[in-house]
């Protein structure tokens, strides 16, 4: 291999790097829009970024298969990227390996917390082998206003296909939980 | 009205149909319930799995139309296989398409479905299909949460009050021979086995058998007998309801060619 093959290459490298790593950065400043305080990259879903001739290509993996936020986060980061001047971008969804609520980062988890959500346990990978017919009660969770694990689940669907309802009885207020899966 | 589109028969087609239209249809009967559900958090699961359910319809319907094309033939996306196809070109069970009845109905016919999609998305996982492993993989976990869900609700009705145990006992009476035609095999099902695409449908009747028999034994309901009726959904042939569904879920389609929002 020549000289001539290499090194356009080994100049085009430090550039390629610095592309991705700006656009990390403004990717960490793309909220979800249904839980507006979390970023795109603390929930987890930008699984890699990668330039292919010259593109951005963005690997997203939906949280799930009929989020309807879908559309809107893809349209977010690809507006964020080229206002930043790092685009053509490309998004590329990759299903697989399928998104567990285990990649939420811990700033994530803070950050859900502190919006008033109480962030997802560990996924018990136990559980969800022999499963029983009927719903066990879940395990106690801390309130996020007063902390209090005096709580109980009302429903366990929410507002979002993320997030099931709770309730304090302690503080008497309701809550959202985001689900682990 | 645009013309209904003619989609591929190739026997890997026919079975991505048979999944992606059963997710489909029962999703479209449990929209239903938006606005009419007893309790409002129920009216809100309802919703959220028939969510989860076009989501997985969309994604196995999107792969069924890219397989026509790499089969050689013409490539068709999610929309057309949803809005643009006849009554006799749908694939689902014909349970799915039954009216939505009562909750008891509902929940019942839920909870059979959810069993048998977990089931079959446990093992799509393994599909030598990449695309439809991957969509499996996350199915799964939305099966098992609807299956919970619907269980916990079937064992509450059928062990709960006399007027609800006597429709829980009139809903499996109503639902129970059209669970037969699920696990009944043919040409499609061996095509799939033999290439690693799925299982026959048939793999997941014993399993099946034994976790919705668990739920029933909870719920205080005795499964009804084996009959000789099978429905033919997923070879095309429907009940007379299937009809009125598509006609409510293509009319806007049909009526403005490629409208969107």
């Amino acid at each position: 291999m020549s000289d001539a093959v290499v090194m356009p290459l080994a100049r085009a490298e430090p550039v390629t790097r610095e592309r991705r790593e700006r656009a990390w950065d403004v990717l960490r400043g793309v909220n979800d829009p249904e839980v507006p305080v979390i970023s795109v990259v603390d929930l987890g879903i930008v699984r890699e970024l990668t330039v292919e001739d010259g593109e951005l290509v963005v690997a997203v993996t939906p949280t799930y298969s009929g989020c309807p936020a879908t559309e809107v986060i893809e349209e977010s980061i690809v507006a964020a990227l080229d206002t930043a001047g790092l685009g053509p971008t490309r998004i590329r969804m990759q299903r697989a390996p399928a998104w567990t609520s285990d990649w939420i980062s811990a700033a994530g988890r803070a950050k859900l917390h502190a919006y008033g959500i109480a962030p997802p346990g560990p996924v018990d990978r136990q559980a969800a082998v022999p499963l029983r017919f009927v719903a066990r009660a879940p395990a106690p969770l801390a309130c996020p206003r007063c902390a209090s694990t005096n709580t109980e689940r009302i429903a366990a669907f929410g507002a979002t296909a993320c997030k099931a309802l709770w309730r304090c009885r302690a503080c008497g207020e309701p809550f959202e939980h985001f689900k682990p899966i | 009205m645009p013309a209904s589109i003619t989609v591929s028969s190739h026997p890997s087609v026919q079975y991505l149909l048979r999944i992606g239209d059963t997710c489909l249809i029962h999703a479209q009967r449990l929209a239903e319930w938006s606005g009419h559900a007893p309790i409002v958090e129920e009216d809100i699961a309802l919703t959220n799995m028939a969510l989860d359910l076009i989501g997985q319809a969309r994604a196995v319907l999107t792969r069924a139309g890219s397989l026509e094309a790499e089969l050689g033939g013409e490539a068709h996306d999610e929309d057309q296989l949803a809005f643009l196809r006849d009554e006799r070109d749908f694939r689902n069970c014909t349970v799915v398409e039954l009216p939505r009845g009562d909750f008891a109905v509902t929940m019942l016919r839920n909870c059979a479905l959810a069993i048998f999609l977990k089931l079959l998305w446990e093992r799509l996982a393994a599909s030598s299909d990449g695309e439809l492993a991957a969509i499996a993989g996350k199915a799964v976990k939305e099966a098992r949460y609807h299956q919970e869900h619907a269980s916990g609700w079937v064992v509450r009705l059928g062990d709960g009050t006399a007027e609800s145990a006597a429709r829980s006992k009139a809903a499996l009476e109503l639902l129970w021979p059209y669970f037969a035609e699920i696990f009944d095999d043919d040409a499609i099902d061996d095509a799939a086995a033999a290439s690693g695409l799925g299982p026959r449908w048939s793999a997941l009747a014993e399993e099946w058998r034994a976790e919705l028999g668990a739920v029933l034994a909870a719920a205080k309901l005795e499964p009804p007998a084996e009959r000789a009726f099978r429905s033919t959904g997923k070879t095309g042939v429907h009940s007379e309801h299937l009809g009125y569904v598509l006609a409510e879920m293509q009319t806007l389609q049909r009526t403005y060619p490629g409208g969107v929002w």
